[in-house]
């Protein structure tokens, strides 16, 4: 029986690397460089997640325009874990040891990040990780090129606090680790900044809610106590559509209570009609309407690689757009694509962003990035109301949380140390490894 | 028009502005010229407070096209204008008189920016000045922002406006922000405890936030007499409270119904698990997109009957699948509930993935008709439309369902394939057509509901998983080949849930419900409603 079901996930999986060979048909069959792209392409996070799988073939089949890596081409090696959370792990650790790759693009969901850490230690090869996520974490092999939660969460409560004078504040989210950490992480600065504790009022509900008839009425009385109020959002994926059109619905309007998301994009907008929704926001490190040539640049080879002149792009997107590239220039700079080679070397390395300025990688194993709030217009697209004045470091370790506010993550050497705390002045305060 | 001259007049001498009532065209336009010039948010906001100040009416058609983003500058010259977009080039309109001035390529115009705290600035500027507006909807509006922005050197133009206000609700409404101004203002207890009446009489929470500020700050009479209509309002409101929360609950008790009839014929009915039948309401969501996509480019003006379209065609596609499969697998494994369990697992692992391979696996877009779209108010109680016509649609389905059931001679086959085959064999009823067009009927049922379900929930191709669960406990609680029990089924789930959900939570919620419904299920294995006799064991 066992024989058997390896024999099928064989035969599956070769089906897929045979998949992911035919997606970039110009590739030479010898001697090539293998990138493993792990993002879901069945389940429930394949809405997201398929669209980075394509932005990795484009990038792939871009580089190899410009004459490959080190001489040699590049090749892709496509998975699919399946929204499967177990699965990750195990096609990370076919990625490594079966396929050979060299680097792994892909993950999406904080636990699915979780699941395939050890095998990225283990197996000691590398891992660029594309989305916004709560923080709290560093590790040797992973790149995290999505923002940690200081470069998004906490400035867009800063633009609601400073610009909107907002004092009473609804922390909704979706119930499960990343909501869960950042909205603790922001009731802790909301304190911090002088707000009562009833002035909070924190709401989770299942993945996949869709009757919000119940919280938005909520939020609705909630907001009606004279004092100016916001909802941060951090309600993943899915419940995020039917949650709009009961805001729409019910009649609130971003001027009364502004929304604020951190996991609603382009993307996610796509199959909703915006026009009720003006003015509501969303804090991300890029948008598709930000007014550089790169990104016009970018938006035009995305749109006739795809073949679709609707696709929109969305800010994990360009974090892969950076990851990809401070990889190569890893690459280039080690003249190998081994993986400790490629860790002491990435650390400092720094590539144009699309949002017009440069991103670089730091020894926390976070990049720099600009933080854009930006509001939702009628075409699905989001308008910059502000942004930082210059480039924020992603913070791995929260200042605002008792347990990690000593730490920190340094991975050149001699520190080397994914959390060493300062105060005790010694390696290994909390977290995973 | 001299109305409005003296209310602008009045307006402008309680405001204590010295500029005309009417301000010379010209002077306008040279305000309205700085929008041009504004570098950001703040200044745009002084210009906007600057043509307020004017007074002049005349200022409410820039401002509106500015809060609405519509307000746009021209690069070479710098001159404002309304612009409104008509196939890629832009109309450019006079931002006073609103007449035709030209065109423009979208490249050579710059938006004026707008922001959340612009349009509120914008609002609240143009509140009193569109107090006498043609439009009663513009007027009730202006209304309400003066009642959430009490300004007491407002009283006078709101009794201007009440004097002649004819629309009853309107009426009231301005009565209440007169109330609310008088509130703030430093009149005497008498003219304030009637206006205590008066917000006591609106009764919602924004009232009630009102009474409460008056409470903090009065003193003797007044805060006793504000105390007791807080009291009074926050008695009523939890009383609409619970009203609310039972139209709450039928409404998501009604979304049950909807997504759980049709496995109540092909479970509850026919015996048969099916694990597909998520996708079939995915279907029909989908069936609905494309009916929507090909109204929208070819026949825009159908788009309110888009819904009555695409529900024959979504009975058709559903119910055709739903053929296809009964011919193709499950009349094989009829008896085998485990085999079919597994079969049909995989049949809607394939109907999503060819469904994310046809349409791509971002969610679509389906829009609501204008009839669907917003939500109108009973006392306290506001209902959306699109859940008061699910609603409406659910029950519809369930009686004519019941209909075919107990009236026609189709429902009399299928009644008695499933009590006694053999017997109904023998009598010359056709079986195995009877088992097929059953379980088409049961899909296609599935089909329309995912019509109305496009309508709340997003089109995925994982629409159909997160009512799968959902469908089985409404069908196994209700008691299984009973379409009452359905019914009932789903309407007590969804009353209980949504009176758990306020005080536990959305997440503990459901794991309650859960729970209740094992320990049910416990105590009577057969659900709510036991069908009895000798076809329980067979």
């Amino acid at each position: 029986m066992r024989g058997n079901t390896s024999l099928v996930v064989r035969l599956a999986s070769a089906g897929l690397v045979a998949a992911g060979l035919l997606a970039s048909p110009a590739l030479a069959q010898e001697d090539t460089i293998k990138v493993g792209i792990l993002h879901s392409l069945s389940g429930t996070m394949a809405i997201s997640e398929t669209t980075l799988k394509d932005t990795m073939l484009f990038l792939i089949e871009e580089q190899n325009k410009k004459g490959g890596l080190l001489g040699k081409k590049l090749e892709a090696v496509v998975v699919d874990p399946a929204s499967d959370w177990p699965l990750f792990a195990e096609k990370a650790r076919e990625l490594i040891s079966v396929n050979k790759v060299d680097a792994v693009f892909g993950c999406w969901t904080s636990v699915s990040r979780k699941s395939v850490l050890p095998v990225f230690e283990e197996l000691n090869s590398l891992l660029f990780y594309p989305v916004q996520y709560e923080g709290e974490e560093s590790q040797r092999n992973v790149f995290y090129t999505g923002a940690a939660p200081n470069q998004q969460a906490i400035p867009a409560v800063d633009y609601l606090m400073n610009e909107e004078g907002v004092e009473r504040w609804v922390l909704a989210g979706t119930d499960y680790v990343y909501p869960q950490t950042t909205n603790k992480i922001l009731e802790a600065y909301l304190k911090a900044k002088g707000v009562a504790a009833e002035d909070i009022m924190v709401n989770y509900t299942p993945f996949g809610h869709s009757d919000w008839q119940t919280i938005v009425t909520d939020i609705k009385n909630f907001g009606s106590a004279g004092k100016k109020t916001a909802v941060v959002s951090t309600i993943n994926g899915d419940a995020n559509v039917p949650f709009y059109k009961e805001l729409a619905n019910q009649g609130i309007k971003a001027e009364d209570i502004p929304v604020v998301a951190f996991s609603v994009g382009e993307e996610e907008l796509a199959g909703l009609d915006t026009e009720p929704l003006v003015g509501h926001l969303a804090a991300w490190n890029y948008f598709q309407s930000v007014d550089t040539s790169e990104n016009e640049e970018f938006i035009a080879a995305w749109k006739s690689y795809i073949g679709d002149d609707k696709r929109v792009t969305n800010d994990p997107m360009e974090a892969h757009y950076i990851g990809f590239n401070m990889w190569v220039k890893a690459v280039e700079k080690a003249g190998t694509t081994e993986a400790d080679a490629v860790i002491d070397a990435i650390v400092g390395v720094s590539v144009p962003n699309l949002s017009g300025g440069y991103s670089a990688m730091m020894p926390n194993h976070h990049i720099t990035k600009p933080v854009l709030i930006g509001e939702i217009q009628a075409d699905g697209q989001f308008e910059t109301v502000w942004e930082t004045p210059g480039l924020v470091v992603g913070d791995e370790w929260s200042d605002y949380l008792p347990d990690s506010k000593d730490l920190i993550a340094d991975w050149r050497a001699p520190l080397s140390c994914g959390n060493f705390n300062v105060a005790t002045g010694k390696c290994g305060g909390k977290g995973i490894n | 028009m001299r109305l409005l001259r003296a209310l602008g007049l009045i307006l402008l001498f309680a405001a204590g502005f010295g500029a005309p009532a009417h301000a010379d065209e010209g002077e306008l336009r040279t305000i309205i010229a700085k929008f041009a010039t504004s570098k950001n948010f703040r200044e745009t906001e002084a210009v906007v407070r600057e043509l307020a100040a004017t007074g002049d009416p005349a200022v409410g058609r820039p401002l509106g096209a500015l809060a609405d983003g519509n307000l746009s500058f021209r690069k070479s010259d710098g001159q404002v204008f309304i612009v409104s977009e008509a196939g890629g080039a832009l109309t450019l309109l006079d931002p006073l008189s609103g007449g035709r001035s030209g065109e423009a390529a979208s490249r050579e115009v710059t938006k004026v920016r707008v922001n959340n705290s612009l349009r509120r600035a914008v609002r609240e500027a143009i509140g009193a000045l569109t107090l006498n507006s043609p439009d009663a909807g513009v007027r009730l509006s202006a209304a309400e922002t003066m009642f959430r922005s009490p300004d007491p050197e407002a009283i006078d133009a709101l009794d201007a406006a009440i004097a002649v206000e004819a629309v009853a609700n309107v009426k009231s409404r301005m009565e209440e922000a007169r109330a609310a101004a008088v509130l703030a203002s430093d009149l005497g207890d008498s003219e304030k405890l009637a206006a205590l009446k008066t917000i006591e009489r609106r009764g919602d929470r924004t009232a009630l936030s009102l009474l409460a500020a008056v409470k903090g700050r009065a003193d003797g009479v007044l805060k006793g007499a504000a105390a007791r209509s807080a009291a009074n309002v926050r008695e009523t409101l939890s009383a609409w409270d619970a009203a609310q929360n039972v139209w709450f609950g039928i409404s998501l008790g009604s979304v049950l119904l909807l997504a759980a009839i049709g496995l109540a014929i092909t479970f509850g009915v026919m015996g048969v698990i099916n694990m597909a039948h998520g996708e079939m309401v995915m279907l029909g969501a989908y069936t609905t997109f494309v009916v929507q996509n090909v109204i929208r480019a070819s026949y825009p003006g159908l788009f309110d009957w888009s819904l009555a379209i695409a529900l024959p065609l979504a009975f058709l596609v559903a119910g055709g699948v739903g053929l296809i499969i009964e011919r193709g697998v499950i009349r094989f494994l009829y008896g085998r509930p485990l085999e079919t369990l597994l079969a049909t697992w995989g049949v809607s692992l394939i109907l999503q993935q060819a469904v994310r391979t046809i349409f791509g696996p971002t969610n679509r877009e389906v829009g609501n008709p204008s009839w669907m779209s917003g939500a109108f108010e009973i006392g306290q109680m506001s209902i959306t439309w699109n859940r008061l016509w699910i609603v409406v649609f659910a029950f519809t389905v369930f009686a004519v369902l019941l209909y075919v059931f107990k009236f026609t001679a189709w429902g009399l086959h299928m009644r008695a394939v499933t009590q006694n085959r053999r017997m109904a064999a023998s009598m010359g009823i056709r079986t195995p057509w009877v088992d097929a067009l059953t379980f088409a009927l049961g899909s296609g049922i599935a089909g329309i509901a995912g019509v109305a379900l496009s309508q709340i929930d997003n089109v995925s191709p994982n629409l159909g998983q997160g009512y799968i669960i959902d469908s089985f406990m409404v069908v196994v609680f209700g008691g299984v080949g009973n379409l009452w029990g359905t019914f009932v089924g789903a309407m007590t789930l969804g009353v209980v849930n949504k009176f758990l959900e306020p005080y536990a939570g959305a997440v503990l919620g459901k794991i309650i419900v859960l729970v209740l419904i094992i320990l049910f299920i416990q105590k009577r294995p057969r659900g709510l409603f036991a069908l009895k006799g000798r076809s329980v064991e067979a």
